[in-house]
């Protein structure tokens, strides 16, 4: 029995996982992005919803992005534990068994998916099922492993939660939402890559694809460089499509600005600096923040279109 | 603390307090998470449905 026990060293562990480790599983710092950019589409969408079918509405769309999470934790255990910025996740540090990870993780998806159905539509309830199935199947599973785009792809998963919340109280998905898609689709690739430049060890130790591992440091700063113009463009596109006012367009017309000036730096520094990427990468977080809050304040204040 | 009696041949887990505390605030958040459900479910029915529940032949 003693050897047992010295061949899985875990099993001691595993009984002392709590509930925050399987809360952990739910990338509750992922979800937070979600529930915000998904509560924005619901407060753009045209349309009402009584206040706690949408409050239900939007925990389905949580715990769905937070269900998608630990499922991605259950299918990466192995690239998490050799990546210093995942070991600590509750696979890798030995506290949560990769089956029950699995189980939670699929367990709270059908849950989700049905609550989102019963409190809002079918539309919404099947964009959340293919948002999680997405993230999960295409990118985890499939696209991660295998291609530098896994990122460029994957992002739809990450740009879906404001269409999903627009449909949830139009029933609808006009091209309003789908331009909110698109800003954080473009916005995707250019803050991942800022990641992976500071972290490209990583992502060597761990054998995945990223960018500057296969096509080397310039070749992503000059990628990054290119889509922080595309999406300095695309962060205009709602003003142009009459979907928010001229406060927005100040905001993402400065902000987009500030982006292009940011990447501009990443792209004129050599490999051993890894300053201006960080300083991108953290400033990518607030550009979307601070674009998704603008529209929020203009749609509640009625200063949009 | 008791030992837990072992059903399972096998298994080495021994209950140390340490263990048994964890076990008990997984179930209980459990039992808090089946209680939220239910309660969420009643209300979106209630909120779907409104006053229409009456509106049923008998």
């Amino acid at each position: 029995m003693d050897t047992m026990r010295d061949d899985t060293p875990n099993e001691a562990s595993y009984a002392l996982a709590g509930p925050r480790d399987y809360f952990s599983l739910l990338k509750p710092r992922v979800m937070s992005l979600v529930i915000f950019t998904a509560f924005v589409g619901m407060v753009a969408a045209p349309g009402t919803i009584h206040p706690g079918l949408a409050a239900v509405s939007l925990l389905s769309i949580a715990v769905g992005a937070g269900a998608s999470g630990a499922l991605n934790m259950w299918w990466d255990a192995d690239i998490d534990a050799v990546m210093s910025r995942t070991a600590g996740r509750p696979i890798p540090a030995g506290l949560v068994p990769k089956a029950e990870a699995a189980a939670f993780g699929g367990f709270l998806s059908a849950l989700s998916v049905a609550l989102l159905a019963l409190a809002s539509n079918y539309l919404a309830a099947g964009l959340l099922a293919f948002t999680i199935f997405f993230y999960v199947v295409i990118y985890s599973m499939w696209l991660k492993r295998l291609t530098p785009q896994n990122i460029v792809i994957g992002g739809a998963a990450g740009a879906l939660p404001p269409v999903v919340g627009w449909a949830a109280v139009s029933g609808s998905t006009p091209l309003e939402p789908w331009i909110l898609f698109a800003v954080i689709f473009l916005w995707t690739p250019p803050h991942f890559w800022a990641l992976a430049l500071f972290k490209q060890g990583d992502y060597e130790r761990a054998g995945v694809p990223m960018l500057p591992v296969v096509e080397g440091d310039r070749a992503t700063r000059r990628q990054i460089f290119g889509y922080s113009i595309v999406l300095a463009f695309a962060g205009m596109s709602p003003f142009v499509v009459g979907m928010a006012g001229y406060l927005y367009l100040a905001v993402s017309v400065v902000l987009g600005a500030w982006f292009v000036a940011l990447a501009w730096k990443v792209l004129n520094t050599d490999q051993s600096d890894h300053g201006p990427a960080k300083k991108l990468f953290g400033f990518s977080i607030l550009y979307l923040f601070a674009i998704f809050a603008t529209i929020l304040v203009e749609s509640v204040t009625g200063l949009h279109g | 603390m008791d030992k837990e009696p072992n059903n399972n041949p096998g298994e080495t887990s021994v209950s140390v307090p340490d263990e048994q505390k964890q076990r008990k605030q997984r179930n209980l958040a459990i039992a808090l998470g089946l209680g939220a459900f239910m309660l969420i479910v009643f209300l979106v029915t209630i909120l779907r449905i409104g006053g229409a529940v009456a509106d049923r032949p008998f």
